[in-house]
């Protein structure tokens, strides 16, 4: 049986020993335990909202658009839809917990002062907050690949792939969502974050080809995160994986590693200054 | 001098322009129970965050076990058990739950956090509450959880900030009635504080502070005897003759402290004095003899009373 002592002194000549204790298991493991007294209703409403969309537009608009032509060839509209929508569940799973309940944490109950009044440091919270938040995504993307494969819109197994896809832009999502916000002081702050997103996923290709655009909408529409999800899941959902499909791949590296690195120094900043 | 924990010199914490501690030194020894006494906004919580190894000072040094807390920050924090001045429960747990999590997050085996989370919900007596939500604790209790909860480490030293603010009498006395048990037990405890009641009974040792500085340094019943007398003599003549015969009485003591409300005489014996201000033909309205408390020593050295 190790003390706390001698954990921390084990731990001492590891190099960033001071942001990071190797323990973001025990942010995970304080989530899971809170998971069993919340109320589903807000989780439900977020793995509902794209499967929505997908009745909606469809099989209602749908109807009226028949096909469409894509890189992939022409297609059914639904079928064209439902892999922007699969990226679309896997943001609103780690949005969900990166933003409203990070804020709440940091603004209201103190939560993180607690943590890193502990051996805990600034990346191990961050890292374990992220985490948890990127679950929430990836359970959201397998209920919707569920509900999306009996309808048959889901045209080969490779599709499946588009499952650890998710996980990655979750985990870009949640990493981003969580440094802005660990820099939001208000409520009204917190608004912004749901004035831009909605906007960002109607546009971003989710529910018809950016190329309909004029060239300079088309090149604002590209340097969005939600445009890199809604592609890479549709490249892999039609397995059309070309040098694009890496583009976005590390447009999500970068993003998980500048959300992680803001995360943490301002964590330490708040709490640790 | 026993072996010192912790020992600060020059210890200095500026915010912008704002000097928040102002070149302090201390040293706290092993086993000793040790207050920082002062008004809010004295530096006593930046002070206590710097040892907690979560702010970092802008000049001076600190050594907590030997080390020092910007280098080696995780070590120190696993030596210290922290009660902040708020509680920062975690509002989504249980009782239980809280004090689990707590554990985990030093590392500490499933297996050994649950043995010590029995325990610990008896020495908080919240056994009875152990499954319910922090939300519906009283005050009192959210304070025993939280000291409860800084406690499941083991840690050698106890920082304690404000620990029975905001509490009614009869849960100060239970919270500290816990804390002399943790005394016994030889736990460290470093304790901020602006009742004076609490410092004395306690601290064995104590620095009273103010504006950042340390102004006097000792126990409890060494600062009375120092920065004043065995007795108090407190005396109102009501507030327009106050200012009349405060004159006639500062001849009449060692020292007198004329407060907007009453005036305080300093005296080895406060009957002895109250019977010649008597002779003297001036009846005060009301008049008190008591001991002398670390009040009265704040007011010595600050000129000012610790509760505004």
């Amino acid at each position: 049986m190790r003390s706390a002592v001698q954990i921390a002194d084990a731990r001492a000549n590891k190099p960033g020993h001071q942001i990071y204790a190797g323990r973001a298991r025990a942010i995970i493991e304080r989530a899971s335990i809170a998971l069993r007294s919340s109320t589903w209703v807000p989780i439900a409403t977020g793995f509902i909202e794209p499967v929505l969309y997908l009745l909606a537009f469809g099989y209602g608009m749908g109807t009226l658009i028949g096909d469409i032509s894509t890189s992939a060839g022409s297609i059914d509209y639904t079928v064209f839809i439902a892999p922007g929508l699969l990226a679309t569940s896997a943001m609103n799973g780690a949005i969900y917990d990166s933003t409203w309940n990070v804020f709440f944490k940091l603004n209201e109950s103190k939560l993180y002062q607690g943590m890193l009044a502990t051996p805990l440091g600034p990346l191990d919270v961050a890292l374990g907050e992220i985490i948890w938040a990127l679950f929430r995504g990836l359970s959201y993307s397998i209920a919707f690949m569920l509900i999306t494969a009996p309808l048959g819109l889901v045209p080969s197994w490779s599709a499946l792939l588009a499952i650890p896809a998710a996980v990655l832009i979750a985990f870009g999502f949640a990493s981003f969502g969580m440094a802005i916000t660990s820099y939001f002081k208000t409520y009204q702050q917190m608004g912004l974050i749901q004035i831009v997103l909605l906007p960002m996923f109607l546009f971003s290709g989710s529910l018809y080809p950016i190329s309909v655009y004029p060239d300079w909408l088309e090149f604002t529409i590209k340097l969005l995160p939600t445009w890199h999800g809604i592609e890479l899941i549709r490249d892999i959902w039609f397995g059309v994986i070309d040098f694009s499909s890496f583009s976005h791949l590390i447009y999500f590296l970068v993003m998980i590693v500048l959300g992680l690195f803001f995360t943490t120094r301002r964590l330490r900043d708040l709490f640790m200054r | 001098m026993p072996e010192s924990l912790i020992s600060a010199r020059g210890l200095t914490k500026k915010f912008g322009d704002f000097t928040a501690v102002d070149g302090i030194d201390f040293d706290v020894a092993k086993g000793e129970s040790f207050g920082l006494l002062g008004p809010n906004g004295a530096g006593k919580s930046t002070t206590m965050r710097i040892i907690a190894a979560t702010s970092r000072r802008t000049s001076g040094t600190i050594s907590i076990l030997g080390r020092d807390p910007e280098e080696h920050g995780p070590q120190v924090r696993a030596h210290l058990g922290v009660v902040p001045q708020q509680d920062n429960l975690d509002t989504e747990l249980t009782v239980t739950e809280n004090l689990y999590i707590y554990g985990r997050y030093f590392g500490l085996s499933k297996k050994f956090v649950n043995k010590k989370v029995e325990e610990l919900l008896a020495f908080a007596q919240l056994e009875e509450k152990k499954d319910v939500k922090v939300e519906a604790l009283s005050g009192g209790m959210k304070r025993r959880l939280t000291i409860a909860r800084a406690l499941v480490s083991e840690p050698d030293i106890l920082m304690l900030d404000e620990p029975t603010t905001g509490l009614d009498p009869q849960a100060r006395h239970i919270l500290w009635d816990r804390l002399f048990r943790l005394k016994e037990d030889g736990v460290t405890l470093i304790i901020t504080t602006h009742f004076m009641d609490e410092a004395e009974q306690l601290c064995d040792r104590l620095v009273v502070m103010d504006k950042g500085k340390i102004m006097a340094e000792g126990s409890p019943a060494e600062l009375i005897k120092q920065y004043a007398t065995r007795e108090v003599l407190e005396v109102r003549f009501g507030s327009d003759r106050n200012k009349e015969v405060a004159p006639i009485l500062r001849e009449m003591c060692d020292r007198i402290e004329e407060l907007p409300d009453r005036i305080l005489l300093y005296v080895e014996d406060g009957e002895a004095l109250l019977e010649k201000i008597v002779a003297k033909k001036l009846h005060p309205n009301t008049s008190l003899v008591r001991r002398s408390s670390l009040e009265d020593v704040f007011l010595r050295l600050t000129g000012r009373s610790l509760i505004e």
